[in-house]
């Protein structure tokens, strides 16, 4: 996988890829799927189609079910004391099954001095590769009364364990499973189109995986609730809320759950620009860790 | 399980209560004509129509499913559908939606190319959003037709 050396000249060079294939003939548009506009959520900080923390029922792309789609994505999220980059693709095959793969990398910014001091550790970023696949079981989040339902796993494998080993962790990968279902609700408030999504996701995971699996307060699977509601202002915005529970097995420090409000705006299929504040509550010792997301999507 | 998960587990399998729920709602059309009037009485549907007209002809997705048909007969029948639908003084008098399109095999890649199409369509015709998002939500109950399922 790519590593880019410099986070701004990696989004400035993402921004003018994503410009040019803004600009390509209408032959070429027709060909980025058929599903109606921004129905394919938006990159997750995990890979997977979603919102921005939230796994939901939709799969990525455009593809409907004569179609194949993909999606690249560049994530930032900027919070007091870290700073997580994610750099995530993914393929649709017909709007059924999606694959995705991800790399996250956690600044650990102010951490660095706790390691240092309290455990001799001289380590600047953690570092995760996720692999994702989600299929659909049933359903259509537009079309059908009962909305869409998804079954999806995500394959995580931490690329420096020394950390969350030092801390409690007891491996260093770990598989989350999730059943998620979404709905929209046409004219549902307003005349505006409502989306409702809920994921009960089979995790080990502390803070997503980024410290590890598994801990001395607890080591098996526990199941999370996790949601997400959006309303379309029009077929280009989309504001809403997500919520995501967390487990907290390690007793080197606490860990709280997740919440974020967002404004995702779709101009064209080829292009979602999402927009969050994010609070990630405490991590790792460091308290109410609070900030700002931004996410570029291209789909093709 | 601390408490607070267990309410947070209790909230999610509500949310998912709520979407199974979501497809019990009633379809009560309301008596009012207030969407007929949003989208400009059958004048109005008549254009938008006409529009999706020109974009389905111009749609390789879809554009083979309509070869051969009888245009006008299909505007006139549509505008009746749509207008009827909305809550119009119109009657739709084509044939039954299901048996219409049984033999086609509509695909939701051409479901979904048609539902562009017609939101294109009343785009170019000025329908507010909320009178969009109305007119989709009453045309929903045919998806099963459409598609055959």
């Amino acid at each position: 996988m790519i590593r880019f050396s410099h986070p701004l000249l990696c989004a400035a060079g993402f921004a003018s890829f994503m410009a040019a294939g803004l600009f390509v003939t209408p032959a070429a548009m027709a060909d980025v799927g058929s599903r109606i506009w921004a129905t394919g959520g938006v990159t997750t900080i995990e890979g997977s189609a979603g919102g921005g923390l939230v796994p939901w029922a939709l799969l990525g792309s455009y593809a409907s079910d004569e179609e194949w789609g993909g999606t690249l994505a560049l994530s930032r999220a900027e919070v007091d004391d870290y700073t997580l980059s994610v750099t995530g693709a993914g393929l649709n095959w017909n709007n059924r099954i999606e694959v995705t793969v991800a790399r996250q990398t956690l600044d650990l910014d102010s951490l660095v001095f706790t390691l240092k001091d309290g455990f001799g550790l001289e380590q600047d970023e953690l570092n995760q590769d996720i692999f994702g696949v989600k299929v659909r079981l049933a359903g259509d989040a537009l079309y059908s009364p009962w909305g869409q339902w998804s079954l999806g796993a995500q394959h995580k494998r931490q690329r420096d364990f020394t950390v969350p080993e030092a801390i409690g962790a007891q491996d260093d990968s770990g598989t989350d499973f999730y059943f998620s279902g979404s709905k929209v609700f046409f004219a549902a408030l307003f005349g505006r189109n409502l989306l409702v999504n809920g994921t009960l996701r089979g995790t080990r995971a502390n803070q997503g995986g980024l410290l590890g699996f598994g801990g001395d307060l607890n080591n098996g699977y526990e199941i999370m609730a996790e949601a997400g509601v959006g309303v379309f202002m029009n077929r280009q915005w989309l504001l809403g809320a997500e919520y995501r529970q967390k487990p907290d097995n390690l007793s080197f420090a606490r860990e709280e759950d997740w919440w974020d409000v967002f404004v995702a705006w779709v101009p064209d299929r080829r292009l979602a620009v999402t927009a969050a504040f994010v609070n990630l509550g405490d991590i790792a010792t460091l308290t109410d860790q609070q900030g700002v997301y931004l996410s570029l999507q291209g789909s093709f | 399980m601390r408490p607070s998960k267990t309410k947070m587990y209790m909230a999610a399998l509500m949310i998912m209560a709520s979407l199974l729920a979501g497809g019990c709602q009633s379809l009560h059309n309301e008596s009012d004509n207030s969407l007929y009037l949003q989208l400009g009485e059958r004048a109005g549907i008549a254009d938008v129509v006409e529009d999706l007209l020109y974009l389905i002809v111009d749609d390789e997705r879809i554009n083979e499913q309509f070869k051969g048909m009888d245009v006008a007969q299909f505007h006139r029948n549509l505008t009746d559908q749509l207008c009827e639908l909305s809550g119009g003084p119109c009657k739709y008098t084509g044939r039954e939606m299901r048996e219409l399109h049984a033999a086609m095999g509509i695909t939701d890649t051409q479901f979904n190319a048609l539902a562009e199409n017609l939101i294109l369509a009343m785009e170019d015709n000025n329908i507010p959003t909320a009178a969009q998002n109305r007119l989709i939500k009453r045309l929903l109950p045919l998806y099963p037709d459409i598609r055959h399922l």
